[in-house]
């Protein structure tokens, strides 16, 4: 399971401050710890800054890869700031994200195609948002033969269903599930990917939901999520779910957090 | 059932959330008793004033939802299924209430603007002011400044909600604002804004008469709104 961090975001107030002051040394802490719980990629965004964006992104890409060792996920539905982005970043990015939009198609498309990177597949569709699992599948599915069209090899595209509030409408869950079997199973090789929490919005006990959904997201073969790994009960429940999911040989990830006191009790 | 009987009788299934009798609600052991489908029946056989429903049993239900939605006692399906007895009370009572003669209150335009799919906050503040009794015509998502322009003037609008997600997109409803006023239309509508990248900071930068940070306060505004000269 691929592990994005989700901490570094500009609509939490305390990275916010940090951006606005531009104080690398709290972001590069942020960053660490992620690194630390068992982060793959670190995900930077700027979002809430608007127009300072682009800037505010280039100045985080610099931070975080200051402190941490790792690639970062690129994450802003403004295809201007991920392409300042891109060129401060050291290595393959990955660039959260591109979709059917037409403005953020056909801008994104070029760079990813001429980038090495990975590229997050949003199954937003050119002037609807996907209610059902047929229509998330066939965003998906296009937006996967554009990709590979261009040249991009499947393995480096990561679609991300689109997550959206049970709150709102109790079938959002299911859908979301079923798209990601769905494109996984017809596209052997592509990555299917999803940040949790939208599930949850506007219901208590947001973590216990989030949590549980991402044991049936893996469940539906999800291969990456974009989440805090600082949360260790969340953590400990995707340990235990690869386990029992089969992925995780001799039990010995699952063994070795316990016997390092990552793992909750109980 | 007198009259006051059945208007409250509706009032406190709306606030339970019961469209019709196998409906379960929000408190226990309602289920199987009549839902608001069949009590707006039953209300429009009595010959009740259909205006005296609207009022009586929607409005102001829907007034104390919000209440316990601000306070935390009813969380956004609750709202909603409120929200659902309203729409299908509307349907019922339509018909009857364009046959009384009476008048909504206000043609009211909403829209997600341009670039933007998002319409979750947008659908429910629509379905909030029609229980409110305003005529809504629902532009939907990914609306043009032009289409929103075009929508005003054909229906003489007096008010338009305006909503966006993302920060990538909430400039352009300052984009519409300018054109409204290119077009010498600003005085003619008030403009209420929405969406979570959106403040009252920002309302007040781009010249929008109003934020709303939900559905109830766009309730509320509207209220203001209509006792204002």
């Amino acid at each position: 399971m691929l592990i994005v961090g989700e901490k570094i975001n500009t609509s939490r107030k305390r990275i916010a401050e940090a951006v606005e002051k531009r104080d690398a040394s709290f972001i590069g802490k942020v960053a660490q710890s992620q690194a630390q719980a068992g982060a793959h990629y670190i995900d930077v965004n700027a979002g809430t800054f608007l127009e300072k964006e682009a800037d505010c992104l280039c100045w985080l890409v610099e931070a975080v890869q200051s402190a941490v060792d790792l690639p970062l996920c690129l994450d802003s539905p403004n295809p201007d700031a991920l392409i300042a982005a891109i060129k401060h970043h050291n290595g393959e990015p990955m660039i959260n994200s591109i979709s059917l939009e037409k403005d953020r198609f056909s801008s994104l498309l070029p760079v990813v195609a001429s980038h090495p990177c990975c590229v997050v597949a949003l199954c937003m569709a050119e002037t609807s948002m996907p209610a059902t699992v047929e229509e998330r599948v066939q965003v998906g599915s296009e937006l996967i033969h554009k990709l590979t069209g261009q040249g991009i090899p499947l393995e480096k595209i990561y679609v991300d269903p689109l997550v959206q509030p049970v709150s709102v409408d109790i079938r959002m869950g299911n859908a979301t599930l079923e798209a990601i079997r769905n494109i996984m199973n017809d596209f052997p090789g592509v990555n299917t990917i999803c940040g949790l929490s939208n599930v949850s919005f506007g219901l208590p006990s947001r973590r216990l939901i989030n949590r549980n959904f991402l044991a049936l997201c893996m469940a539906y073969s999800l291969s990456a999520a974009i989440l805090d790994p600082c949360d260790t009960e969340l953590m400990s429940t995707l340990l235990a779910i690869e386990m029992l999911l089969g992925r995780d040989e001799y039990c010995e990830n699952f063994i070795d957090a316990y016997q390092n006191g990552r793992l909750t009790m109980g | 059932m007198n009259p006051n009987e059945l208007l409250e009788k509706i009032a406190f299934n709306v606030i339970q959330g019961r469209v019709e009798a196998e409906d379960e609600g929000f408190d226990p052991g309602l289920e199987g008793r009549r839902g608001v489908t069949e009590l707006v029946n039953e209300a429009l056989n009595q010959n009740i004033d259909p205006k005296k429903i609207l009022i009586e049993s929607l409005t102001e239900s829907m007034e104390i939802v919000g209440e316990k939605f601000e306070q935390n006692e009813y969380l956004i399906p609750d709202m909603l299924a409120s929200a659902e007895c309203v729409g299908v009370a509307m349907d019922l009572l339509s018909p009857h209430l364009i046959k009384a003669g009476v008048k909504s209150k206000g043609k009211f335009i909403i829209a997600t603007v341009k670039g933007d799919l998002h319409d979750i906050g947008k659908n429910i503040v629509a379905i909030m002011l029609k229980g409110a009794g305003y005529e809504i015509i629902d532009l939907k998502s990914d609306v043009s400044t032009d289409r929103i322009v075009d929508a005003l003037k054909e229906n003489e609008a007096p008010f338009l909600g305006l909503s966006a997600l993302l920060t990538t997109t909430m400039r352009n409803m300052e984009n519409v604002i300018r054109e409204l006023e290119k077009q010498g239309l600003r005085n003619k509508v008030k403009v209420l804004i929405g969406g979570a990248p959106t403040s009252k900071e920002f309302a007040a930068q781009i010249g929008a008469d109003a934020y709303c940070k939900d559905a109830f306060q766009a309730l509320e505004i509207m209220k203001k709104i209509a006792s204002s000269p």
